[in-house]
């Protein structure tokens, strides 16, 4: 061991700058609480070692929710984006979902110019190799360099870089992501406190070079005209947009693969890890899906200054010589030079049900973690995670209550219930069909979820709330508006007509055209005199949302409405389980595991079942009627 | 609100002139208004008086009812009670409580009213322990043999729609998680003719469901055994009536004859048939066919031997046949000297199974009344009447099932969004799967990663 010196104390240390760290580290500063973050090199704050995009299906919505709590993700997206689409534009609103193209080094300056320039937030290199803790307790962290720093909390945002292994073929490296340094120390130190590590595996497409590139052979693929943005803060952003292009594998392509199997780290079974069935490598899907004659690529711009493209479904642990000699046959990808190889990274992470749904770790307290450490995947899940353990650390270091998100109000509910509830046997991925309760948890009204509440804990600035009053001011007197106000048959019939829309006998209020599937704002705009000029498009957007399926959000009102039920049962941390004779074993065993918070939590738990959870109920009431004794 | 409203048939199935289904929870008033017609439509309900009219099925009159709202908290369960007082035969009371569970009640576990009680501050601690004992003892299943069967032949259909729903909705997930994967989406033609196709599936199942025939139709229970051995005689001592025609001649009854009757309440279909032998005579021989194709047919298999004779080929053979399936062997003519060879029975059969009789002075009846109610109850009366009742169960899911993929269908006709069909969808498939406890989360993303090529 080397010598330590004393190097100072922070409320809050975050390990890692990655996407979970920096929302964490930003979170617990701006809620007043003195932190520092700690990365290897602080030139990859906030890189994003794979896809250049942030959002999509369901991570749109993380997104969104990020930013209406008051996080960076959506900002920070917004002021480097090269171009923005509406995924599932045509279908139902719940369901759409923004996803932008990033310039990946602005997406990194940009953030890291807003992480040196945050009020109580410290930014330094380092690596850590060891947690100090005593008594079950966080009590600070030691680098390499011997610098203890003393902590009240310390949040693990370690990402892919814990004992990081590469492979490219036959090449093992031991590497952290894009070449950077991994850390093989701190492992042990967790292992020491207890916590069980284990082993996850992902992948990344090689970058080749642009120039190299044929795009006459490609289709070109724009994003949207008129774009959203992600931040509800911002409303106009002028765009020089930059397009994606698409091209397809063909059986050529499968044959070199197949030819080469031997040669992929996949196969040979040199990699240990577990990967995620829905990121599988080229070699995988063209073993899975032999029947599929061709598989589809995008190539993206990695940023605005650089050549480099990102060859989207290619991810790959082939030696680089098979790589290069199976991307030639792509159309457009005759002549192409790889800048960096694909590979295979293989990574120590934690088992999500030894936390709390506040991320806190049960058996150590003020230790927090997030993001891929936790067995997610994706820069959005790790971001999601990154805001409420930084929120969290910073109520601990306040001594007020945890802030937990429920399933009825988050997606960020859900990935952190099913993360730490249910566990995850592969990297975990948000999406849409994992949030039972879809038509509420939109985009569009992330705002109106979360917004106030991160106000009362002090994330949202003043600014952000004025603004989401502003909004919700003005959705009232819409909605009293069109409530009251006729439109004349007379008026309206000819654009019924028009949109084969049922013509109305005598005047009709606006509220009850816009319930008609095919009816919109923009429709009446001309006869709907009365209608302010100053009506925003996200208002008009929510309330045509909540109007035209308004049974149906009725009918998931009403579910959520039994779920809180469950929820607001609460269950005490230390309730002994192994004491309540009448619960199965295999639920004892699982309820002392996860040490649910709720019987509606408990009862997610694979292995409780329905009757374990009477019994639990009827148990609490017993304890409850005995203490009133 | 805590709690959902339960419902259950609250009297012993078939004991008594009067049955009660009782609803207890917030919708239980709700789900009682759906139902029932008063015949004098006085205003408003009293708490705890009787109101007098019939339950319907919609247009169909289900029975004749009396009815008693008892308004929260003064009751047992400090909720809402209903109770329904009808005819006390299986068929009105399980009618009732498939109706309600329909119209969304959620069938009542063991002890559950108890529980309530007791969660709701009722009733006092010591009681509360017997409850926490009955919750996760084990039903006896021993021999529900009947019902068990009827029961894996429903629930793998069920399963069968179940997986067809979940292909149809992994497609619907699929396209709306992975918008640009290179997958073809389905058109709303194909996501309609899917949910139709389910949809009469569920159809056909209801009607043709064994289970629901038993309601309707009764338990076809068939008598065999070779001729002369007294089978005839037993339907007439069934039905108290001197139905058959009774001979010393073996080979008596050429034709099978079929008659009703109720068993305690439990419709029974029993059919007396030719006694199997082989023959040269060619009535007698198509007697013996017909039979044999309704042994095949028979839920339930009264399998009767002469006490006062050995053993022979043809009833060792016929022994053979029955011990797959749901049966009772009579030893017949326990009034005479006792030749059968006991141990050679009780090899095969349980002792449960075997139950000695006599035609002639009508002993051994009342044992197989008894065998019969127990086959179909599957357990004890008192503990609650589970098994009779899962198969209502059953069919109230498919009901409610069935509801949801019609409003799906509605959805898709309108060509509303995916994200809002996949609602009933998704409904459905709940519904399915608590017949058989499976969760729709896991088995979607199972179905989807296998079933489509995703990644990046
Ligand atoms: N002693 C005695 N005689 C019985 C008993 N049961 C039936 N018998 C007589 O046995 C004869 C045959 O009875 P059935 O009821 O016609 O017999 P079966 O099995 O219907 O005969 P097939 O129709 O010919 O197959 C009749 O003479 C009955 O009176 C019994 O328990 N004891
Ligand atoms: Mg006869």
């Amino acid at each position: 061991m080397i010598r330590t010196f004393d190097a100072g104390y922070y409320d809050c240390i975050v390990i890692g700058a990655g996407h979970a760290g920096c929302e964490a580290a930003l979170a617990s500063a701006r809620m007043g609480v003195k932190t520092l973050v700690l990365s290897i090199n602080l030139d990859s704050i906030a890189m994003m070692p794979c896809n250049p995009s942030i959002g999509g299906t369901g991570k749109g919505h993380l997104v969104k929710e990020i930013d209406a709590l008051g996080g960076e993700m959506g900002l920070n997206i917004d002021r480097s984006f090269l171009q923005s689409k509406m995924l599932n534009a045509s279908k139902g609103p719940a369901v759409h979902s923004l996803r932008a193209q990033a310039d990946k080094h602005k997406y990194h300056t940009e953030m890291k110019r807003v992480m040196e320039n945050t009020e109580n937030l410290t930014v330094k290199q380092a690596e850590v190799i060891a947690l100090n803790i005593e008594n079950s307790k966080i009590g600070g962290v030691i680098t390499k360099t011997g610098a203890f720093y003393k902590a009240a909390t310390v949040v693990l945002a370690t990402g892919t870089y814990l004992s990081s292994k590469i492979f490219i073929g036959e090449a093992e490296i031991l590497s952290g992501p894009n070449g950077l340094a991994a850390s093989y120390e701190l492992g042990d130190s967790l292992r020491d406190a207890n916590i069980e590590l284990r082993r996850f595996k992902t992948g990344t497409p090689a970058r080749v070079d642009k120039r190299s590139l044929d795009f006459h052979k490609m289709e070109i693929q724009w994003g949207d005209k008129e774009y959203e943005l992600f931040s509800f803060l911002n409303e106009d952003i002028p765009l020089d947009e930059m397009p994606c292009w698409l091209t397809y594998t063909n059986v050529n392509t499968h044959e070199v693969i197949l030819g080469n199997l031997d040669k992929s780290g996949l196969f040979t079974g040199t990699i240990e890890g577990t990967g995620p069935r829905y990121c599988p490598s080229i070699e995988t899907k063209i073993m899975r899906f032999a029947d599929k004659e061709r598989h589809q690529l995008f190539i993206e711009p990695e940023g605005r200054d650089t050549n480099e493209m990102y060859v989207q479904g290619m991810s790959s642990s082939m030696a680089e010589d098979v790589q290069l000699a199976f991307m030639r046959t792509i159309p457009g990808l005759e002549n192409v030079e790889i800048m960096r190889p694909a590979y295979a990274i293989e990574y120590d992470c934690v088992d999500p049900l030894s936390l709390n749904l506040s991320l806190e770790f049960k058996n150590i307290r003020g230790l927090f973690s997030a993001g891929q450490f936790n067995g997610s995947s994706g820069y959005e899940e790790a971001a999601a995670q990154g805001i409420i353990a930084g929120i969290n650390a910073a109520l601990k270091v306040k001594g007020e209550p945890p802030f937990i998100l429920d399933r009825s109000e988050a997606y960020i509910g859900v990935l952190i219930d099913d993360l730490v509830t249910k566990g995850t046997d592969e990297p975990y991925r948000m999406m849409t069909s994992r949030a039972e309760y879809r038509l509420v948890l939109r985009q569009d009204n992330a705002d109106a979820r979360l917004t106030e509440k991160a106000y009362n804990i002090g994330l949202v600035t003043e600014e952000r709330y004025a603004k989401f009053m502003e909004k919700t001011q003005m959705m009232q007197q819409e909605i009293d508006r069109i409530a009251t106000t006729n439109l004349k048959a007379e008026d309206v019939n000819p654009i019924l007509i028009e949109l084969g829309s049922s013509p109305v006998l005598q005047s009709m209020k606006i509220i009850d055209l816009l319930k008609r599937p095919e009816v919109f704002y923009k429709h009446l705009e001309c006869i709907d005199i009365t209608r302010p000029d100053t009506l925003k498009k996200d208002v008009i957007k929510q309330l045509e949302v909540t109007l035209k399926y308004e049974g149906y959000i009725k009918k998931q009102l009403q579910q959520i409405e039994k779920f809180k039920d469950l929820e607001e049962r609460k269950l005490s941390a230390d309730l002994d389980y192994s004491k309540i004779d009448n619960l199965r074993l295999e639920a004892r065993q699982k309820l002392d595991d996860v040490k649910p918070l709720s019987i509606g939590q408990a009862s997610r738990i694979s292995g409780v079942s329905p009757s374990d959870i009477s019994v639990l109920l009827v148990y609490l009431e017993q304890m409850r009627r005995k203490k009133d004794v | 609100m805590l709690f959902d409203t339960i419902a259950a048939i609250s009297t012993p199935i078939g004991e008594g002139a009067i049955g009660i289904v009782r609803l207890s929870g917030p919708e239980s008033f709700g789900i009682v208004d759906k139902i029932f017609k008063a015949n004098v439509d006085k205003l408003d309900w009293e708490d705890r008086k009787l109101k007098y009219g019939h339950i319907y099925d919609g247009d169909h009159l289900i029975d004749e009812v009396m009815i008693v709202k008892m308004y929260a908290p003064r009751t047992y369960t400090r909720e809402d009670i209903v109770e329904i007082n009808c005819h006390g035969g299986a068929v009105p009371l399980r009618e009732i409580l498939r109706i309600c569970l329909r119209e969304g009640a959620r069938l009542a576990e063991r002890g559950e009213f108890t529980k309530r009680a007791f969660l709701n501050g009722r009733i006092d601690l010591a009681q509360a322990e017997s409850i926490m004992d009955l919750i996760n003892s084990k039903t006896n299943k021993g021999f529900d043999i009947a019902i068990n069967q009827l029961e894996g032949h429903l629930s793998n259909k069920i399963n069968m729609i179940r997986s067809e729903l979940i292909k149809i909705m992994a497609e619907v997930e699929v396209s709306i998680d992975y918008p640009e994967e290179d997958i073809e989406e389905i058109t709303y033609d194909a996501l309609g003719s899917g949910l139709e196709n389910a949809a009469l599936q569920i159809q056909n199942l209801l009607k043709s469901s064994n289970t629901g025939k038993i309601i309707r139709e009764g338990l076809k229970t068939v008598i065999i055994g070779k001729p002369n051995v007294g089978k005839s005689s037993l339907m007439n001592v069934l039905l108290k009536d001197s139905r058959a025609i009774v001979t010393d001649i073996p080979g008596t009854t050429r034709d099978v004859i079929e008659e009703f009757l109720s068993v305690d309440g439990i419709p029974i279909k029993l059919v007396d048939t030719a006694g199997i032998r082989e023959t040269e005579d060619l009535v007698e021989r198509l007697g013996v066919e017909k039979s044999k194709s309704y042994f095949n047919a028979a839920d339930l298999v009264i399998f009767m031997l002469n006490g006062a004779e050995p053993l022979s080929p043809e009833d060792h053979m016929l022994m053979e046949k029955v011990k797959d399936k749901p049966a009772i062997v009579l030893i017949n003519k326990s009034d005479l000297e006792q030749k059968i060879e006991l141990e050679s029975i009780s090899d095969i059969f349980s002792n449960e199974q075997i139950i000695m009789t006599s035609m002639s002075n009508e002993s051994g009846i009342q044992q197989l009344e008894d065998e019969i109610k127990r086959l179909v109850f599957g357990i004890q009366i008192d503990q609650g009447n589970q098994e009779i009742v899962s198969n209502t169960r059953h069919i109230a899911l498919l009901e409610i099932a069935l509801k949801h993929i019609n409003e799906a269908l509605n959805a898709t006709k309108q060509s509303l969004p995916y994200d809002f069909i996949e609602v009933d969808v998704k409904e459905a498939i709940v519904q399915l799967g608590l017949v058989t406890g499976e969760s729709v989360a896991s088995d979607l993303m199972q179905t989807i990663f296998s079933q489509f090529c995703l990644g990046k």
